[in-house]
């Protein structure tokens, strides 16, 4: 039996050059705004690099060993950012242990052991509108409570607490990340092994979820340092040509200094603002850098 | 332990129980308390900010009738017979997030789209970080980018544009502001189902076309979420107008001409000699309370559209 010989189709649904001359003119669209879109984003880009060659141009030529020694000076040529620069260190080694306390504590309460209530998602919506409030909002803050009521003056403490308490909210976000990635199988092995709520909390998933918090904590200081408000509102001295001999001792640190010699005229105080900056993105970028090489290094997917 | 080395399990949890304040239990019923605390620490904050600002900007108000707060078009604190009308800060401000706006949504959406809908894998985690390299830069670097860099391009341009002025702040900040807007919406588009994607391009859309009359649409929500956390950010932003937009505060809007924002007037002061107690100490509380109140609308605002818009799939 021979099979039924097979129909040519004969009627044409579609119009094959109508279709192609819609298709191409739409292809062409679609190829111009995908160059109009990748020019959109290389402007990022291109700014960022502009940046740079411009403080790298302006700054390069005022670094050296002596900048990184000297205080700073009513002469271009004398002035030095050490005083500064050891405000920035002692500020982020005060921050540092304030935040990861503070910040992890919360971030173990909210995940760990909090159960749903009001009272746990006020304190949520808290922490995110917390971390919207402008910088300068917690200068203030720091002026009133800590500077005038809790009567540390413009000290390095009074500069320490207002930048932790701002940097909290980021912290807490970011190490309540990395303590949801703890797989709930771990918790459950530790505790049919016995172990009690603390101990699982404190042994099992503190330690799996350390490399994200640090990384978001490294994070979260680079963001403090370079804050620059806060720190003019608690009132860090413009002038000072001693680094800080202790926590109740007055400061300045390298935002606070590098904006002095930027609103200053003369052109040699530009450059000396631009090696200032220079100074302060080596030090944040190494700590993204550190940050960013921590999660690639340490970091588990389960 | 070692005395009764033939106790089961059981009696070994028994007696555990029993030691009621051995260091375990102790913990065991002190730590959550301490955790509480350290996450009850960010309304403390709150709670602070909201005291500290309500009773200074009080003692604003004892001095300054209400009526000239928010009446008077004019605002010279320095002066013999000083004025307190809010409205040239409050211009100058929105005047900067305009200013913002227009040079960031276009950017960042653009951007977004890219990373989202066009680029491949390996160029996106290329890409992203450097974006969020821009996003890290301190606000005083960005500062400095705009006195020494936009604002002598500007005046090589625009003829008649004073060497402080609104623009060249304004456009800066709003170029901080695009890894935000771009990385926010990003999320937003690359959750979006691939299935959707997959759909219309099976139907014959181009990239375009599913791009923005799916994509987009789909992610609208976080889109918006984001601009409105930008221009928050942007009402906030701080040094960047106090190096470069002068400090001239002016009810007129013109981007050729010096302004003041809040935030910039609230630095000038702090900078200064007001000592403790005059009413220009004073007067920084009362406008840090608005700034306070403006920026707490706009992310309240931000999270009501994520959480009523936002399409599940």
């Amino acid at each position: 039996m021979a099979l039924p010989e097979k129909q040519p189709v004969t009627k044409k649904f579609i119009d094959p050059v109508a279709v192609k001359k819609s298709i191409s003119q739409r292809l062409v669209v679609n190829n111009v705004t995908k160059v109009i879109f990748l020019v959109g984003l290389f402007f990022g880009l291109v700014v960022l690099g502009i940046l740079l060659y411009g403080v790298i141009r302006d700054g390069a030529s005022w670094l050296s060993l002596e900048f990184l020694q000297n205080a700073p000076s009513r002469r271009a040529e004398r002035a030095g950012i050490y005083p500064a620069l050891m405000g920035s260190i002692y500020l982020m080694l005060l921050i540092i242990p304030m935040i990861f306390i503070i910040g992890v504590g919360a971030a173990i309460y909210l995940e760990e052991y909090a159960k749903k209530s009001r009272m746990t998602s006020f304190i949520e919506v808290n922490i995110s509108n917390l971390a919207g409030v402008p910088s300068i909002v917690f200068g203030l803050l720091g002026l009133t409570f800590f500077v005038r009521n809790m009567g540390f003056g413009s000290t390095l403490i009074a500069g320490a607490l207002t930048l932790a308490l701002m940097s909290l909210p980021v912290v807490i976000v970011s190490s309540q990340e990395a303590i949801r990635a703890v797989p709930q199988a771990m918790r459950h092995a530790s505790l049919a092994l016995g172990a009690s709520k603390w101990q699982t909390t404190f042994k099992v998933v503190l330690p799996a979820s350390l490399p994200g918090v640090i990384t978001g904590i490294i994070l979260a200081v680079s963001r403090a340092i370079g804050e620059t408000a806060p720190l003019i509102m608690v009132g860090a001295a413009i002038f000072i040509a001693r680094a800080p001999e202790g926590i109740f001792s007055e400061f300045t640190a390298l935002p606070i200094q590098i904006y002095n010699w930027t609103s200053r005229p003369q052109a040699d105080f530009q450059g000396l603002a631009a090696a200032g900056i220079i100074i302060l993105m080596v030090i944040l970028l190494t700590m993204n850098s550190i940050a960013i090489w921590i999660r690639n290094r340490f970091s588990k997917r389960y | 332990m070692n005395s009764t080395p033939n106790k089961s399990v059981r009696e070994l949890i028994q007696q555990n129980r029993q030691q009621k304040f051995s260091m375990k239990n102790v913990m065991e019923r002190i730590m959550p308390i301490v955790l509480f605390l350290c996450a009850f620490v960010s309304v403390v904050t709150t709670i602070g900010i909201i005291i500290t600002l309500v009773i200074e900007t009080e003692h604003f108000f004892e001095v300054v009738p209400f009526k000239e707060f928010f009446g008077s078009t004019s605002w010279y604190p320095l002066n013999s017979q000083p004025e307190y009308g809010i409205w040239p800060l409050v211009v100058g401000t929105l005047e900067i997030t305009v200013i913002a706006m227009l040079v960031a949504v276009p950017i960042g959406l653009t951007s977004a789209i890219y990373l989202s809908e066009y680029a491949s894998d390996r160029a996106r985690r290329i890409l992203k970080p450097i974006l969020e390299v821009l996003a890290g830069v301190p606000t005083i670097v960005f500062g400095f980018f705009a006195l020494t860099f936009v604002t002598p391009l500007l005046v090589k341009l625009i003829p008649g544009i004073q060497i402080y002025n609104a623009l060249s702040p304004g456009i800066v900040v709003g170029i901080m502001i695009i890894p935000m807007i771009a990385s926010i919406s990003e999320d937003a588009m690359s959750s979006v189902p691939k299935k959707i994607r997959d759909g219309a391009l099976a139907l014959g859309s181009t990239r375009l076309e599913v791009a923005l009359k799916v994509v987009v649409p789909a992610a609208l929500s976080g889109i918006i979420a984001s601009i409105v956390l930008g221009m928050s950010r942007a009402i906030g932003e701080t040094m960047i107008v106090t190096i470069a937009g002068g400090s001239n505060p002016t009810a007129a809007v013109d981007p050729l001409e010096p302004v003041q924002t809040m935030t910039a007037y609230i630095v000038q002061v702090a900078l200064g000699d007001a000592g403790f107690g005059t009413v220009e100490y004073y007067s920084i509380y009362a406008v840090g309370t608005l700034l306070f109140v403006f920026t707490l609308l706009m992310n309240l605002l931000a999270n009501w559209i994520t959480r009523r818009f936002r399409e599940e799939y």
